[in-house]
């Protein structure tokens, strides 16, 4: 077997970006479309620690804990609002949610 | 044995990622992205980012997705989990994998011998001090301001999502 490089790194954080966008576009529920989001910055994340690893640079993993820190935020916000949602309109499906739709 | 090391995380890695997007019911999905979550621990324990993948475990799989599945245990899916699962956007999502696949794959093949991304650059000696340190290092020296705006957007985050699921403020 050849050797893991900085290529099998990318590669495989690419295909976990489109595995989330695909998630994000074609999902109804709205707790899924987070999980999504999540899987995308996961994908971010690999790409930083590779490149870090690659240039010997800490620079990628300070990177990678703010982003995991944004995606803390993230998740705590997002999922208060589905919260509030809920209890207002008893749905969590997105196209459900069409108030500005014309 | 690191070849194989990692394409078993990269199969856990995708096969729960693809897993998590198609399951029917919300507490599987999330189930499905603990598991990829794990493998990518195991990618950041591969490249050397211990410190890392401890936060990897302790803040994702311990915080947020505990965090998921209360809040999937508060909103209602049982009858969601019925429904229809996918909405008619199939399409323009293929279209978008295909145009940012295209772009990625393009760019790589050029940059791969423009960075000459084949081989990691050799290590300059011993490392002096472990991996913790040197982002405690970083972090608090460099990047400290933004470290401290961090924790303000926190208290942002904290602050917001408790209005909002507040019956009545």
């Amino acid at each position: 077997m050849q050797p893991v490089t900085t290529i099998h790194y990318l590669v495989l954080s690419t295909a976990l970006l489109l595995i989330g966008t695909i998630g994000v576009l074609t999902r109804r529920n709205i707790v899924i479309i987070l999980m999504s989001i999540e899987l995308i910055l996961n994908a971010v994340n690999i790409n930083l620690i590779a490149f870090s690893q690659y240039h010997h640079n800490m620079s990628g993993q300070i990177f990678t804990i703010f982003v995991i820190t944004d995606a803390v935020a993230e998740a705590a916000v997002g999922l208060g609002i589905l919260i509030a949602l809920f209890r207002n309109k008893e749905t969590v499906e997105a196209d459900q949610i069409d108030l500005l739709k014309w | 044995m690191d070849t194989a090391f990692f394409y078993f995380f990269a199969l856990l890695v995708l096969g729960g990622g693809i897993l998590t997007i198609t399951r029917r019911n919300a507490i599987h999905a999330a189930v499905c992205l603990i598991v990829s979550l794990i493998g990518v621990a195991g990618l950041y324990l591969m490249q050397k980012a211990e410190f890392l993948f401890a936060v990897q475990i302790i803040l994702y799989i311990g915080g947020i997705m505990v965090l998921f599945l209360f809040v999937i245990m508060l909103v209602n899916l049982d009858e969601q989990a019925k429904e229809r699962q996918f909405n008619g956007q199939r399409w323009i999502a293929l279209a978008c994998v295909v145009v940012v696949g295209a772009q990625v794959y393009y760019f790589m093949q050029k940059g791969a011998s423009a960075f000459q991304l084949g081989p990691a650059a050799p290590d300059t000696g011993a490392p002096v001090t472990g991996n913790t340190e040197m982002i405690a290092d970083a972090l608090f020296n460099q990047y400290l301001l933004p470290f401290e705006i961090a924790s303000v957007l926190l208290l942002v985050a904290v602050v917001g999502s408790v209005v909002m699921a507040k019956k009545r403020i």
